[in-house]
């Protein structure tokens, strides 16, 4: 307990990814009520009236809506980081094994790849393939490849600076195994820190492009299409877009803070 | 305020005081034009621009409602009531067996480039309609006629093939407008017609200007406004800011309902609702299994509570409809209660037409909200029937018209039909519900071959009730017209007998 008082960020992190987590698997099981179900006759009730959150425009329960999208923000956010991460670290630390012209290279690529956003790839993507859940995981993965290659290849490269590396080599040892025995149990750490926070973003990047309407198609209720939805009936029902709002800064809010605390936590020359 | 200053003031601070009042005072009276004489431009919101300026060669209906009676005008006109009106056309007669139709043109009457209008302008123009490389949308109302004569330049002589009894009111449409031999093939970007207003300028994507004829024919009707500028604005919430702020003087379509509440409270603003053509229909690919049985078209009829939609999609503002005409039209029957709410019944239809666990299918359905909210409801209703909707978002007009209206690619799909008195559409061939009914065509070519007007409207019941209890398209209802605008501004029409923005009346009070 009192390794959590001491981090408080970490702490906070954690609790509101934990209930998000939790609320997101209740959604699989057990929800107030079907999240499509419509009850026109009680359309846009507000929260406590009708619903523990209120009803929405079709008369939806928003209680509801906001589990099943907390799910369907995190899945898709997950597998996207996922994806992400593993190639990303993957180009990363086979970069740094190798080193010379590919570095160059591979990093002008992740230049490139950087400057083009993720909703502008979705959109592109979208086009091509239609719009979808699919859609996103591939636009918001592709933006990730780049933010861990980079940040692997320059952590990886430290390590090949160390003298057991130096020792290995001088012991025979080929980069491949090299890089699997010392250099990625040694950056672990700081990717774990990355997926984190990278996470947030995702979620905050799924919410735009749901919002744009290249998300999940409907009825699958998302976060951002409820936001997006809500806009013109800010006047008669705020809280249509004050929750999803909400639902959508507590979640990128949680996954910072746990982010910042990991890296705190996991940090070997912090000692506190 | 500034004599207050000026008492206690020194000589220095005095000559400095005045020339700020006089400097304000000219600041006010450049900025407030209204106090001195009513203003003399309008700027009117669109939520769709249209996508060229010629009514005569694309089916938009936004190019009608820039264009129309502003721009270009008819040998006929249709008024705010609805009515056939003489326009370009002085008078006309009608010979006994309905076959020969005698106009007398009006003198006098000339293009905004000079040009003279005259008979042959005018067979000039049907002509190009109805020929036979013409993609006039509404070509088939030309096909009744076999020759068109000018014995002299003030008569015009449509000789028909057989008798079409709705003529003059097709003449009146924006379709039909009478446009100048040497300006027709630049119409799409630089329109010339005989109207009150010219055309100015089209910033693509933001807006149209026209200005005031002052050549114009006609002296009683002739334009007050002297400029009018169309803008487009297609998101709700962009349309009620710029009318709460004064960017936009009127909205006549006004998007959002749920909006109309807000605007209610802004004293400046008058709500007008009135009467539309707009028919919400979802039409169905009658082509395509399964919805080629009529048995399963009237069970997803079944399974639709009208006016939940109503009241789900669009604040309820609107009037459930059970076939494709509106309680304006003339000759209307309520055929709600033909198939009337009845999941159970729906169910039980389903099942006997072989689809006793449903199935699945895609709606494409446009971007405009109420196509958005429509479709959601539908998949809710017809998922508690076992009928799984996917929905696909659609881009209106153009992907919509290449691949569901020309392609023919969809199963299901929801639009506004926006035409007046447009049931023939069900008799087309190719049209893109594919629906094909004999009886029905029979029924339609009977309205054309009399001219009784009592005649007419029993036989469009009957057109009413067959495609009631044959279901091409799910019925949903018609879209009241949400009219919002200054106050100070008069003479918009109410309601909408016809897609458009006539703005030869209007003008600002005080």
């Amino acid at each position: 307990m009192s390794f959590l008082l001491r981090r408080p960020i970490f702490s906070i992190g954690l609790v509101i990814t934990l209930t998000l987590v939790a609320i997101a698997l209740v959604s699989l099981v057990w929800t107030p009520l079907p999240p499509t179900k419509m009850q026109i006759v009680h359309r846009l009730k507000p929260p406590m009236a009708q619903g523990l959150l209120g009803t929405d425009q079709f008369g939806r329960d928003v209680a509801s809506m906001l589990m099943v999208g907390a799910w369907n923000s995190l899945s898709t956010s997950l597998l996207a980081v996922a994806i992400g991460a593993t190639l990303g670290t993957g180009v990363g630390v086979i970069v740094a094994a190798i080193r010379g012209l590919t570095e160059s290279v591979v990093m002008r690529i992740c230049d490139i790849i950087f400057a083009v956003p993720p909703i502008l790839s979705a959109m592109l993507l979208g086009a091509f393939i239609g719009s979808g859940r699919f859609t996103a995981i591939i636009a918001i993965a592709v933006f990730m490849v780049p933010v861990f290659a980079r940040l692997t290849l320059g952590a990886a490269q430290q390590i090949w600076t160390r003298d057991y590396v130096t020792a290995a080599i001088g012991m025979g040892r080929n980069r491949a195994k090299i890089t699997i025995v010392h250099v990625l149990p040694n950056i672990a750490n700081q990717i774990i820190v990355q997926v984190t926070i990278q996470l947030g973003l995702a979620i905050l990047t799924e919410a735009g492009l749901s919002f744009l309407g290249l998300g999940m198609p409907p009825p699958a209720p998302t976060w951002g299409r409820m936001l997006s939805d809500a806009q013109t009936f800010l006047g008669q029902a705020p809280w249509l877009a004050l929750l999803p709002g909400l639902a959508i800064a507590l979640a990128v809010m949680g996954l910072n803070m746990l982010g910042d605390g990991l890296r705190d936590l996991l940090d070997p020359r912090d000692q506190s | 305020m500034g004599s207050q200053f000026l008492s206690a003031s020194t000589a220095l601070t005095r000559r400095a005081v005045l020339g700020l009042a006089m400097a304000a005072g000219l600041v006010l009276a450049a900025g407030m034009p209204a106090e001195a004489a009513p203003k003399t431009s309008l700027t009117l919101g669109m939520a769709v621009e249209p996508t060229g300026l010629d009514p005569t060669i694309a089916a938009p209906v936004a190019i009608g409602q820039v264009t129309w009676q502003n721009i270009f005008e008819g040998l006929t006109t249709i008024d705010r009531d609805g009515k056939v009106k003489p326009q370009l056309a002085e008078s006309w007669t009608i010979s006994p067996d309905g076959l020969t139709y005698t106009f007398k043109l009006r003198q006098g009457v000339t293009f905004h480039n000079g040009e003279a209008f005259d008979s042959s302008v005018a067979k000039f123009s049907i002509d190009r309609a109805r020929g036979a490389d013409s993609v006039n949308p509404q070509k088939r109302y030309f096909a009744s006629i076999d020759t068109v004569e000018t014995p002299d330049a003030q008569t015009l002589v449509l000789k028909l093939k057989q008798p079409a009894g709705s003529l003059l009111y097709w003449l009146g449409w924006p379709s039909s407008s009478i446009v100048a031999p040497k300006s027709a093939a630049d119409n799409k970007t630089t329109p010339i017609g005989t109207g009150p207003f010219k055309f100015v300028s089209w910033t693509k994507g933001a807006s149209v200007e026209l200005a005031r004829n002052p050549d114009y024919w006609n002296k009683a009707a002739a334009a007050k406004l002297e400029k009018a500028t169309f803008r487009f604005i297609a998101d709700a919430q962009a349309q009620a800011a710029a009318l709460k702020a004064g960017d936009v003087d009127a909205f006549p379509e006004f998007g959002a309902p749920e909006l109309i509440e807000s605007l209610k409270t802004d004293a400046r603003l008058a709500t007008v609702i009135g009467n539309t053509e707009l028919k919400v229909v979802a039409g169905m690919n009658n082509a395509k299994k399964p919805f080629d049985d009529k048995r399963v078209r009237q069970a997803l009829m079944m399974a639709v509570d009208r006016q939940a939609v109503v009241d789900g999609a669009w604040s309820g503002f609107g009037t459930p409809i059970g076939s494709h005409y509106t309680p304006n039209d003339r000759g209307y029957v309520d055929l709600t209660g033909t198939y009337p709410y009845d999941p159970q019944k729906a169910k039980a239809l389903l099942a006997e037409a072989g689809y006793p666990n449903g199935f699945s299918f895609t709606m494409k359905a446009p971007q405009m909200a109420y196509a958005q909210r429509s479709s959601q409801i539908l998949q809710a209703m017809l998922a508690e029937i076992g009928v799984t909707m996917t929905i696909e978002t659609t881009e209106f007009p153009a992907k919509w018209v290449a691949d569901v209206f020309k392609g023919g690619n969809f199963d299901m799909t929801i639009v506004a039909h926006a035409e007046p008195m447009d049931i023939d559409i069900y008799a087309r061939d190719p049209y893109y519900f594919a629906y094909k009914n004999p009886a029905f065509n029979e029924i339609l070519k009977k309205v054309e071959a009399t001219s009784d007007a009592a005649e007419q409207e029993k036989l469009y019941g009957e057109a009413q009730k067959i495609l009631a209890t044959d279901v091409p398209a799910l019925y949903l209802f018609v879209m009241p017209k949400l009219g919002v605008w200054d106050k100070k501004v008069v003479g918009l029409w109410e309601n909408e007998p016809i897609p458009s923005n006539v703005l030869s009346e209007v003008h600002w009070t005080e």
